[in-house]
């Protein structure tokens, strides 16, 4: 079960940063508990994907990642979606501030 | 500055396994890989010149190796992908970020750091790689409470 | 992590002078900060407060935390203090129990069933604490400290700071009761004075990346107990309250920075 996601779409210096906080366990091999953890990262701009992050088990708990996108405006929509190594996935839509 | 921040929770979504149509597979190979080089072959990134367009911003020591921050900024012009890998981690490769036009190749994450060891980070550009590295030393701190 | 290997002492293996040591955990503390799970568990606990619970299916928006029934804005920064209807001086965790019993007719039991969380499933105090400390960013921190009841408890609170006990004879003035100690690579603030124990209180309670949990102050000083190897403190006892009092009192005046980032 997914649990809440978080996201900050702001302009700065010309550019649009977007910053994502994500519930996840990202657990490892090394944890003797099953794997689970977010493969993919999928960033959208006005629904068209942007950039695209395959993501190992080393990723921290918890991610938080930080992107830049060219340009931008006010009211842009922004998705950032993950999907992970059970099937499991989870999605956030915010407009850029 | 007045910055209005609105932000929507994403809904609980939990899908049967159904990858979106752009995605490329994840790559097994490179992300099973025990060493960096094999990682790096993994992703069709071997040779990677010394570069120092590629900055990588990250504290030096980390208190904890349970979340090490790390923001990476690729200079070199037509950057289409980064890759961080950590050398001494049991599966070097961290993650692998793949930018069209409209991104710009940046990317602030945190990993997971099993000792002190060099971070790599691996650009590339029109087919080209770069890497640059940073050591961070890793350290267990406090009392654990 | 179980698994995390190697405490590098950097006096051994390098040459780098004890300052910049200090400064490069200062970018630590700074990068794991800006953009923590922190704000996630400020979401959680405006939902818990909302939520309709209990025998009396009531939510907790009617509580007082001290600002008045349902204000929040402020209310962390001016804990603990006296509250006339409890009649005795109540920390944050204290006053959310009071809350849960009056309001939603919940038991004891069941609300203090399981106070502390674990990385997988925080409990219903750290996403209420986070919340609710979040609520005060920017406000002076301003526990009680004129009520007779306060000074007592603030009296109590630093004779606790001080008293040497358990198997090794510890108090919390054996870590936090000198200048230029450390535990590992941590410089270990001196808690009894207000230059150390003001960016301390600003900052707590706060997430801690080592084990991905959100450390409310009742838990974190649980911890310290655990830590002194001293018996378990009964959960909002009238001790750790006391002790509480006496840090935030200490710090006071301190901006609260909001529920920090922890290693």
């Amino acid at each position: 079960m997914a649990g809440p996601m978080k996201m900050r779409a702001t302009l700065a210096g010309g550019n649009t940063e977007v910053r994502v906080l994500m519930t996840h366990p990202m657990t490892t091999a090394q944890s003797g508990q099953p794997l689970h953890f977010i493969q993919t990262v999928t960033v959208k701009q006005n629904g068209k994907p942007v950039l695209e992050a395959q993501t190992s088990q080393a990723v921290s708990r918890n991610p938080v990642f930080s992107f830049r996108l060219k340009g931008g405006a006010k009211g842009d929509k922004i998705e950032v979606s993950w999907l992970d190594n059970k099937g499991e996935s989870n999605r956030i839509e915010g407009v850029v501030a | 500055m007045n910055s209005l921040r609105r932000t929507l929770l994403g809904a609980l979504a939990l899908t049967v396994l159904k990858p979106f149509a752009a995605l490329a597979a994840w790559n097994n190979d490179a992300f099973g890989a025990k060493s960096a080089q094999d990682a790096l072959k993994g992703i069709g990134a071997t040779g990677a010149a010394p570069s120092k367009d590629i900055v990588i911003e990250a504290p030096q020591i980390a208190e904890n190796g349970a979340v090490v921050p790390i923001e990476i900024t690729s200079n070199i012009p037509g950057t289409t992908s980064i890759a961080v890998v950590i050398e001494k981690n049991p599966f070097p490769l961290a993650g692998k970020f793949d930018f069209t036009q409209s991104a710009l190749p940046y990317v602030k994450l945190n990993v997971k750091m099993g000792e002190t060891s060099d971070v790599r980070v691996v650009a590339t550009a029109a087919g080209r790689h770069y890497a640059a590295t940073k050591e961070i030393k890793v350290t267990i701190g406090g009392c654990g409470g | 992590m179980k698994r995390l290997s190697l405490l590098l002492a950097l006096a051994f293996c390098v040459p780098a002078p004890a300052q910049d040591a200090k400064k490069e955990i200062q970018k630590y503390q700074q990068m794991i900060a800006d953009g923590s799970p922190v704000e996630l568990f400020e979401i959680g606990g405006e939902e818990l407060w909302k939520k309709p619970q209990g025998p009396k299916k009531v939510s907790l928006e009617k509580c007082d935390l001290g600002r008045g029934a349902g204000v929040v804005k402020g209310a962390y920064a001016r804990l603990p203090r006296y509250f006339k209807d409890a009649d005795r001086v109540m920390d944050l965790e204290s006053r959310l129990l009071y809350c849960m019993s009056m309001l939603q007719g919940r038991s004891a039991e069941e609300a203090t069933k399981r106070v502390f969380g674990n990385q997988d499933t925080p409990s219903e105090m750290e996403y209420l604490s986070a919340y609710i400390a979040g609520q005060s960013r920017g406000e002076k921190m301003a526990p009680g400290t004129t009520h007779a009841k306060e000074k007592e408890a603030f009296a109590l609170g630093e004779k606790l700071f001080f008293h040497r006990a358990g198997p090794w004879d510890f108090s919390c003035a054996s870590c936090h009761g000198e200048e230029n100690k450390r535990i590992r690579m941590q410089d270990l603030p001196v808690l009894s004075k207000p230059a150390a124990a003001r960016p301390v209180v600003a900052t707590w309670p706060a997430y801690r990346v080592s084990n991905s949990q959100f450390k409310t102050m009742q838990w974190r000083i649980n911890d310290c107990y655990r830590q002194m190897r001293m018996p378990e403190p009964v959960f909002a006892s009238e001790a750790t309250i006391a002790v509480n009092l006496f840090l935030a009192a200490t710090g006071k005046g301190e901006p609260y920075r909001g529920p920090g980032t922890k290693r």
